[in-house]
């Protein structure tokens, strides 16, 4: 049985929920989002990536509607949304500080959005009872916000802003002043929720961990602009720039110059004096071109002895090792000085394990282990 | 345990030197009779302490209630105080709000212009307002030059004038609570009403209304105790029209060296105010509790 794979993105005649066309905000002199295009369609957890002041923030509050962009156009479903005020929009937010109202209890704050839509009073209190079942709150309904946990707190902000079943969610930091555990049982939570209520969900964060694991694509930012849009696992196995190979996760660069040696393969001259480094590339690189290659440490595996059949190995000296408790991360310096980062899974007992500091290593990848980037 | 008890003597030994003591006082005077003597009632510690508990009586106090002139002061100072308190609420708000959301470097400016009439002598100030208020006076000038009036309107020693002098006075005192609170208030909070479907006003009432109520209450007493037993105000630029339980309060004292029957308004007055200020109280409690 093979299950069709949610994946709107690669289908041409998929509309979009949200379309953002040429979209620029200035603030004075300072640009936060330059000429910006990019589609969101339905039922997506799409998540915008980026370090502070990359914009991200900008976006979703342009979809709440607190911003209007200073040219282009945002559509939801097919509309522009760009004259209509936050409060006619079929969106809702959840904010970074959760912003419940103090002076409500935790039921006439979820309550709060369907009284301004004059709904029944036996409607208002299915859906109130609803929403407090799925996010298990039914035992603080009476309590007022100061009176429960943080993680409490972040689940009635959820619930509150899911209540009016908006076509699209934002979600800005979502889980940011939560603890590491708690942060990555509620990521789960959070996407049991939205594959439950099949809203569309767009998160700002600048967690690329938790943009991974909670979305299914993740466009990843900087300086107002969007550099890469794909699935998580196509960001990290096929990052489009330096940028963004170096942002999520960890990453070795080499510098090199790059020479064709049959059909998608290159040589990469990267020190004087030093065998090339094989590669394979789709993206073409002319003779002499300058290229990055990105590989990631646990692409890359350590031996003492050299590896017989390897297409790259090179020799050097283990400098420091990180444990991680499942992974072990070596630093080797290379004869050039060049420090590469290589990882491998503790399989085996701390005590069984044969490199230690100063100990010359043999490091080794396939051809087709990184990634040949131009910029 | 010793280091308590003395933390919390000095201020019941500073109440008792400073409130009960002299309360008690004017209490024991209020229940004395008139004499022509110094001091100008009888009896007193002189005549032993049997004759003086034996020849205290409430006369003084059976007497305000048969005078109308008194309950009739009461109940003007009242409504007085509470007119004014609103008075200064509705125009004291809209300023606080404006203080609250004008920009960071702003501020300082703002609040030192609050405060900036305390540097003057309360007196001066409303000496001054008599010289605007007057028929002479600038504003009536201003406005005839306008050519908005003819004749000079009469502002100076009516009621009217008594209410500009009491909003002006306890303006600051409305202002900067309001302002505490707006101050504290997450804008995001505002966002969030909107977000939800508030309209800026919706928004208004719902959220910024009933979370700044705190500093609303609290400027609301400060501006009613004392405006209630004001007697500067009313006897500078109310004249004679203005019945307010502060200027009898100086009458009987003063004009007429009725101690007895002065005191006896004074406890009174006290008793009316010890209401708002124990609720004030807990007011002031009940925010302290609620942002622990």
């Amino acid at each position: 049985m093979s299950q069709t794979v949610f994946a709107p993105w690669d289908d041409p005649k998929e509309k979009p929920l949200i379309r953002f066309q040429n979209v620029t905000k200035k603030f004075g002199e300072f640009v936060a989002i330059d000429d910006l295009t990019l589609d969101i369609f339905e039922q997506e957890f799409f998540a915008l990536l980026g370090p502070s002041g990359c914009g991200k923030t900008t976006m979703m509050r342009m979809l709440a509607g607190f911003e209007t962009p200073s040219e282009g156009r945002i559509e939801l479903a097919g509309q522009d949304i760009g004259p209509v005020p936050p409060n006619k929009r079929a969106v809702n937010m959840m904010f970074q500080s959760y912003a419940l109202f103090p002076h409500l209890s935790i039921w006439e704050n979820i309550a709060f959005g369907l009284r301004r839509d004059r709904k029944s009073k036996d409607e208002i209190n299915a859906r109130v009872e609803e929403m407090l079942k799925l996010t298990r709150l039914e035992k603080f309904a009476q309590r007022k916000p100061h009176q429960i946990s943080g993680g409490q707190r972040q689940r009635v902000a959820l619930a509150r802003s899911l209540a009016k079943a908006p076509k699209l969610l934002l979600l800005d930091e979502p889980l940011g002043a939560l603890d590491k555990k708690l942060r990555q049982d509620t990521q789960f939570e959070l996407m049991d929720i939205q594959e439950t209520t099949g809203t569309t969900f767009v998160i700002v964060t600048h967690d690329q961990e938790e943009a991974m694991t909670v979305a299914s694509r993740v466009a990843v930012m900087d300086e107002g602009r969007i550099i890469q849009v794909s699935t998580p696992a196509a960001i990290y196995e096929y990052p489009n720039s330096v940028y963004v190979a170096d942002f999520i996760g960890d990453v070795n660069i080499i510098e090199a110059t790059a020479k064709a040696s049959g059909e998608e393969m290159y040589d990469l001259n990267w020190a004087d004096g030093q065998p090339p480094i094989k590669a394979t590339s789709t993206k073409p690189f002319t003779e002499g071109q300058q290229a990055h290659l990105a590989i990631r440490p646990e692409k890359i595996r350590i031996s003492t002895e050299k590896p017989e059949d390897a297409p790259n190995a090179m020799q050097g000296k283990v400098l420091d090792i990180a444990y991680l408790g499942n992974l072990s991360t070596y630093h080797v310096e290379l004869p050039g000085g060049q420090i590469i980062k290589t990882q491998t899974a503790n399989t085996r007992r701390l005590a069984r394990r044969d490199i230690t500091w100063e100990d010359p290593v043999w490091i080794s990848w396939s051809a087709t282990a990184g990634v040949l980037l131009d910029q | 345990m010793m280091r308590r008890a003395a933390l919390i003597t000095v201020p019941y030994l500073w109440l008792l030197l400073l409130f009960l003591v002299p309360f008690l006082i004017v209490f024991k005077i209020s229940l004395s009779d008139t004499a022509l003597a110094i001091p100008p009632y009888a009896p007193t510690m002189r005549d032993g302490l049997f004759a003086l508990l034996a020849e205290l009586d409430f006369e003084n106090f059976v007497f305000l209630t048969e005078d109308d002139l008194y309950w009739k002061a009461y109940l003007s100072s009242l409504k007085i105080a509470v007119i004014s308190t609103v008075l200064t609420l509705l125009v004291g708000y809209p300023i606080a709000y404006g203080m609250a959301r004008a920009p960071e470097e702003w501020r300082p400016t703002l609040m030192m212009l609050v405060i900036l009439p305390f540097w003057t002598s309360f007196l001066i100030r409303v000496y001054a307002w008599m010289g605007i208020l007057s028929n002479e006076g600038l504003l009536n000038q201003f406005l005839q030059w306008l050519g908005l009036i003819n004749d000079p309107l009469t502002i100076l020693n009516t009621t009217t004038a008594v209410y500009i002098g009491i909003v002006y006075t306890y303006l600051p005192f409305m202002i900067l609570p309001i302002y505490a609170a707006l101050d504290r208030l997450d804008d995001s909070l505002n966002e969030a009403a909107e977000d939800l479907g508030c309209s800026r006003m919706q928004a208004f009432w719902l959220v910024t209304i009933p979370l700044s109520k705190n500093g609303i209450i609290a400027g609301s007493f400060l501006v009613f105790i004392p405006a209630l037993g004001e007697f500067v105000i009313p006897s500078l630029l109310g004249g004679s029209g203005t019945l307010m339980i502060g200027k009898v309060l100086w009458e009987e004292f003063f004009n007429n060296r009725d101690w007895p029957v002065a005191s006896a308004v004074a406890v009174i007055l006290l008793l009316i105010l010890v209401i708002p200020i124990v609720l004030f109280q807990r007011n002031q409690q009940k925010q302290a509790e609620a942002e622990q």
